[in-house]
Parts: structure tokens; C-alpha cells; sequence
């Protein structure tokens, strides 16, 4: 009888040494250039439901994590509206994907992003990433971070729209639209992963 | 009189000392991370007023600046606001604060060329924070919970082993 007790206790701290230290292990990295993204389905601001598949005649997706609130995002709203309107038409549409929880981020919240979208008259499917599954399987971590998916939703960049989140006036690298063009061309992106600072993403307490 | 303008100059100066160092290059920024060539333990924090999770640690950090002020510990918190935010959010934040931390502003936008070299593991999103001694280093990216949290962190480099 001891002994079971013994076995039990020893079962289950060490159940509790993995729940414990599991999260803590190597991160889930997430997607990186070359793989394949998994598709999604969420809801839009416009209110119906959208998955990757459904677009039709198009040479690749510009998913972007980003976000109501981040300053990082704001700075960006326009230049993302801007990069659809030019890349869409040639097959290339931005798919918008916000990933911040709303109880966290009440700026966030599905009402405010239909807001939000109706108020900049966004171009693209703004979508709440309901129960944050999607954007751990892409691997984003900041708003706003973008993946470049070709056709084959096969990842062939990941990182920042530009080189100069401040000032429009001083980018010298362009990298969603270098990549663009990259790929139609049937060339590498290059760089085909870039880093810029952005807002945390913010997850379920 | 005069001394009395001499005692005003003074305060001035020294109640400048404490505003902040802007950096408008990564390379002027740099040599704040490769102060090696001392036992100095540098605890570098990347913020930015508009960040809600490092606002809300900002207190931590001061606290270490002051609970450890009599050890070989440099904190230095490194805004990330942007230029145009300087004057008008991030100095009355400061004043309002009362920080007594070194503060700095790194407004460098190329941010894709110098992410990497502050650490390679960082991802660019803040809150960050390098702690370093020496050839030591150790990096975290994400908000401390509490100020045990942050002081665990630290403390280590103070351990006599090391």
C-alpha cells in the first residue's frame, strides 16, 4: 500500500514536473521560409468567415499580425492599405489577421475592429484570430509581423514591410514588395527574413 | 546674489544630467553594449511609453537601480519611442515618473539592422532586456512578473562563483 502511495506521489509530481516545465521548453519557433503555412478560418470585420482557400486567382498572400492599438501598427495602417491596393490587383491581396486577446487588449476587441475598419475603409479581410491558434502556428510574436505565402501557401518571407518604421521618407528597402517581385520572377527573396521592433503580442492571462 | 545664480546654474546642470542621451545612430548606441573591460553589470531594459507591459515593469527596474546602488550595477533603460514622441511623451512621462535610472533613446528606425545585434534571439517586440558582465550575457524577451523576477535574473551575475 506505501509503496503504490509512493509510486503515485512520484507519478504524479512528475506529471506536475512536466506541466511545469513544458512551456518553458524550447518555444515553438513557428513557421519558417519554406515551409508550408496552415490555412485558417476566421471571422472578418465584414462578418463572414474567410479561409486562404477561398481566394481565387491569386499568386500568394500577404497575411499581417497587427493590431487597433499598437503604435508600431498604427504606423503601418496606412502602408499596409497602401501595399494592398498596389500588390492585390497583381494577385497578391493582404489578408489582415489581429492576434491580441481582447481581454487583454480591450482596444482590440471585435467591435473595435469593425470600427477600425469601416473608419479607414480598409481594402482587406480584417480578421480576429478567436481562441489565438492561428498566429502560434505562424509563429508571430510582434504586430505588426508579416508572411509572405506564395500560392502554395509555402512561406517565402517573413518580417517587416520596410526598413524605416518612422519615416516614409527614408526607406531605402522595401521588403514585402522586393519579395513580390522576387518570387514572380521565380527568384529567392532576398533578405527573406527581417526583424523590426513592434508590440508584443497579447496573450490570455 | 551671484551666489545664489551660481547655486540656480548648479541645480540646472545637474537636474540635466538626468535627461535623457538620444542616440540617432545604432553605431553611436552601440559601445553601451561591449563595455566589457569592466566588472560593471550592465542591466539594459528596451521600452517605449506606448508599451503597457514595460511601463508596468519600469518600476522594477527603478527599484533595482536603488536597492543596488551600492554594488557595481548599471541600469539603463533604453526608450524605443519614436523621435517625434520625445518631447511630447516621453519627457513629461519621465518628469512625471520622477526616474532616477539612466535613461536613453534609441531612434535609430533601421531597426532590421541593428535587432541582431543587440541579441540574435530577440525578435524586435518589447519588452527586452540584456543583462551583461564582462563576456557574461544573458537576454530576455517579454516582462519580468514582479520585482523578485527581475532580481533573479540579476543576482546571479553578483554570485561570488562567476
Amino acid at each position: 500500500m506505501k509503496t503504490k502511495t509512493g509510486f503515485g506521489i512520484g507519478f504524479f509530481a512528475s506529471v506536475l514536473f512536466l506541466l511545469t516545465f513544458i512551456p518553458f521548453g524550447p518555444t515553438n519557433p513557428g513557421l519558417k521560409v519554406g515551409d508550408i503555412a496552415p490555412d485558417f478560418q476566421l471571422k472578418s470585420t465584414t462578418g463572414k468567415m474567410v479561409t486562404l482557400k477561398d481566394y481565387k486567382n491569386v499568386k500568394g498572400y500577404i497575411v499581417v499580425f497587427t493590431c487597433n492599438t499598437c503604435p508600431y501598427a498604427q504606423a503601418y495602417e496606412q502602408r499596409i492599405i497602401d501595399l494592398h491596393n498596389k500588390m492585390a490587383p497583381m494577385g497578391w491581396p493582404v489578408v489582415a489577421i489581429m492576434p491580441n486577446d481582447p481581454n487583454v487588449q480591450p482596444g482590440d476587441g471585435f467591435d473595435k475592429m469593425v470600427e477600425r475598419a469601416k473608419e479607414k475603409k480598409y481594402p482587406f479581410e480584417y480578421l480576429l484570430d478567436d481562441g489565438q491558434k492561428v498566429f502560434p502556428a505562424y509563429g508571430a510574436v510582434r504586430t505588426p509581423h508579416v508572411f509572405l505565402l506564395d500560392k502554395d501557401r509555402k512561406v517565402r518571407y517573413i518580417g517587416g514591410v520596410d526598413d524605416n518604421s518612422e519615416d516614409e521618407t527614408l526607406i531605402t528597402r522595401r521588403y514585402v514588395e522586393e519579395a513580390i517581385v522576387a518570387v514572380d520572377k521565380g527568384s529567392e527573396p532576398d533578405p527573406n527574413l527581417t526583424k523590426t521592433v513592434g508590440c508584443m503580442i497579447k496573450v490570455k492571462k | 546674489m551671484r551666489k545664489l545664480t551660481f547655486m540656480a546654474a548648479l541645480m540646472l546642470i545637474l537636474s540635466m544630467g538626468k535627461a535623457q542621451q538620444i542616440y540617432e545612430s545604432f553605431e553611436d548606441f552601440a559601445p553601451l553594449l561591449a563595455q566589457t573591460q569592466n566588472d560593471t553589470t550592465y542591466v539594459i531594459n528596451f521600452w517605449a511609453t506606448w508599451c503597457a507591459p514595460c511601463v508596468k515593469e519600469l518600476p522594477y527596474f527603478e527599484k533595482l537601480h536603488q536597492a543596488m546602488a551600492a554594488q557595481k550595477i548599471k541600469v539603463i533603460l533604453v526608450s524605443l519611442d519614436f523621435r517625434k514622441d520625445l518631447e511630447t511623451k516621453l519627457k513629461p512621462f519621465l518628469e512625471q515618473r520622477q526616474i532616477s535610472a539612466s535613461v536613453a533613446a534609441l531612434v535609430d528606425s533601421k531597426q532590421a539592422q541593428w535587432i541582431d545585434k543587440i541579441d540574435p534571439n530577440w525578435s524586435g517586440a518589447v519588452p527586452a532586456t540584456l543583462v551583461y558582465r564582462g563576456n557574461q550575457r544573458q537576454f530576455k524577451e517579454g516582462e519580468f512578473e514582479n520585482f523578485e523576477d527581475l532580481q533573479q535574473f540579476v543576482l546571479h551575475f553578483f554570485d561570488p562563483k562567476n
